[in-house]
C-alpha cells in the first residue's frame, strides 16, 4: 500500500468523532496537534483538552482503530501537553456544529453570547462546572432551558 | 543529594498533594449538599487526579527506575508520601472542605503560576497546563468561602472554625529544606518562603471579604511534606485508595 498523504490523514482524523460529544471530531476539537511520517512510522501528535479528562485514553484509541482500519500498520501517539490546549483551537466548523446541538461555543468573554435554543442573549450561569470537564452550566432566563456551554480556557 | 534526587522529591510532593487532595475531594462524590455542588467537586477532583499523572509520570522518570505514576501512586506506604498534612485530614463538613479547597488552590496558583516559568521545559510544561486549571479552582473555592463566610449566623461560625482548624496547616506549605534549596539556585522550582506574601495577599483579601478572622498563633502543623511524620488519617485514606492493588496485586484494566 502506498504511503498515505500527512493530508489524507487529517481527513479521516477529521471523521473521528468526539467520544463525548460525538457532533464534532477531534480536529474540530484541535487536540490534533501534529501529524507527520518520520520513515515508516505515522506520528500524530495529541494534547489533552483537561489534565484528567477521562476521555482521553478513550480518544487515543479511537484514533488507533480509525488509522489502523485504513491500513496505517506503524503507528505512534505522542501526548504533547505544551502548549496547553486552549478553546481557540476549536475550529469554526466544529463551533457551528457545538451550536446547533445545543451546546453554546466558547467566547472570549467568558460567557455564551447567546441561548442555543431560543438565541436569546438575557443569561444566568448555574455553576461553572457541567457535565463533563470542559464545560459550565448556564440557563435561558427567556425560554427557561438550562443549557451546557463549552467554557473558554 | 544530587539535583536529580531533589527533583524526584519535589515531584512526589506536586504529584502526593495532587492526589490525596483529588482523593479526599473525590470522597463527596454522590454526597454534596446540591448536584452542581456534586458535579464542580467531581470536577475538581478529576482535575487533580490528572495533575498528578503528570507530576508523578515525571517523579518515575526522572527517578529512571521503571516506575510509572500508577506504581508510585498505588504501590507506596503512608511513610513514602511526602503530601503536605493539610491534604489527608478528613473532609469534616461541606465548609470545612471548601475552606481547605480555598487554602490549598492559593498555594497552587501561586506555585504554577512561578513554575510556568521553571528552567527545567519538562516542569514548565505541566504547570502551565496545571495553571488553567488550578485558576478556575481558586475562582470557585474563593466564591464558595465568601457565600458561605459572609453568609449565615450558622455557616458564618461553621467557617470560621473551619480556618481555626485548618489555617495552622497552611505554613508546611512554605517550608524550606536542602532539596528546595538545590532547585532553587538552580531556577528548577521556588524558594518555597518566597510565595508566602502573594499567597497572604490572595487569602486575606479574600477572607476579608468573607468577614472570618485568620486565627493568631503560628504554631505548624508538618511532618508530611518531608516524610517524618504523617497523620494517622493517610493510612486510611491509602487502606481505600490502595485497596485493589493490595488485595489483588498486579491486577490490570
Amino acid at each position: 500500500m502506498a504511503k498515505p498523504t500527512v493530508d489524507q490523514v487529517w481527513e479521516w482524523l477529521d471523521a473521528v468523532p468526539d467520544p463525548e460529544i460525538p457532533v464534532i471530531s477531534l480536529v474540530d476539537l484541535g487536540i490534533i496537534r501534529g501529524v507527520e511520517w518520520q520513515g515508516e512510522t505515522l506520528i500524530v501528535s495529541v494534547t489533552p483538552t483537561y489534565s484528567g479528562c477521562p476521555a482521553t485514553s478513550i480518544i487515543n484509541l479511537d484514533i488507533e482503530i480509525a488509522l489502523r482500519g485504513h491500513g496505517i500498520e506503524k503507528l505512534e501517539l505522542k501526548r504533547q501537553i505544551s502548549p496547553p490546549w486552549t478553546t481557540n483551537w476549536l475550529t469554526e466548523k466544529g463551533r457551528a456544529k457545538l451550536e446547533d446541538y445545543g451546546i453554546a461555543p466558547p467566547q472570549p468573554a467568558g460567557g455564551p453570547s447567546r441561548c442555543p435554543q431560543c438565541h436569546s442573549s438575557n443569561l444566568e450561569r448555574i455553576s461553572q462546572f457541567g457535565s463533563t470537564p470542559c464545560k459550565a452550566t448556564w440557563r435561558c432566563r427567556d425560554c427557561l432551558e438550562p443549557f451546557d456551554y463549552f467554557k473558554c480556557i | 543529594m544530587t539535583r536529580d534526587e531533589a527533583l524526584f522529591e519535589f515531584l512526589l510532593r506536586m504529584g502526593d498533594n495532587t492526589l490525596i487532595l483529588g482523593h479526599r475531594v473525590s470522597e463527596w462524590c454522590g454526597h454534596s449538599p446540591v448536584l452542581e455542588e456534586d458535579i464542580a467537586l467531581a470536577n475538581t477532583a478529576l482535575d487533580m487526579i490528572g495533575q498528578t499523572q503528570l507530576w508523578l509520570g515525571l517523579a518515575g522518570e526522572v527517578e529512571g527506575k521503571g516506575r510509572t505514576a500508577d506504581n508510585l501512586a498505588f504501590l507506596r506506604d503512608a511513610w513514602d508520601f511526602r503530601n503536605v498534612l493539610m491534604v489527608e485530614l478528613p473532609n469534616g463538613d461541606f465548609g470545612q472542605t471548601l475552606m481547605r479547597q480555598f487554602l490549598y488552590d492559593a498555594w497552587s496558583f501561586v506555585m504554577t503560576d512561578w513554575l510556568k516559568g521553571s528552567s527545567d521545559p519538562r516542569i514548565a510544561a505541566i504547570a502551565e497546563k496545571a495553571h488553567k486549571e488550578v485558576t478556575y479552582h481558586l475562582e470557585r473555592s474563593g466564591d464558595t468561602v465568601i457565600g458561605l463566610g459572609d453568609g449565615t449566623e450558622e455557616s458564618h461560625s461553621r467557617m470560621q472554625a473551619a480556618l481555626d482548624y485548618l489555617y495552622p496547616y497552611c505554613g508546611e506549605m512554605f517550608e524550606k529544606d536542602k532539596s528546595d534549596e538545590l532547585l532553587a539556585e538552580a531556577g528548577i522550582a521556588p524558594d518555597p518562603t518566597e510565595l508566602r506574601p502573594e499567597y497572604d495577599d490572595i487569602v486575606g483579601r479574600v477572607l476579608a471579604e468573607a468577614t472570618l478572622a485568620i486565627p493568631g498563633g503560628s504554631y505548624v502543623h508538618k511532618g508530611g511534606r518531608n516524610g517524618r511524620m504523617h497523620t494517622e488519617h493517610l493510612g486510611h485514606l491509602l487502606t481505600s485508595m490502595q485497596w485493589l492493588q493490595r488485595a489483588y496485586p498486579g491486577a490490570a484494566w
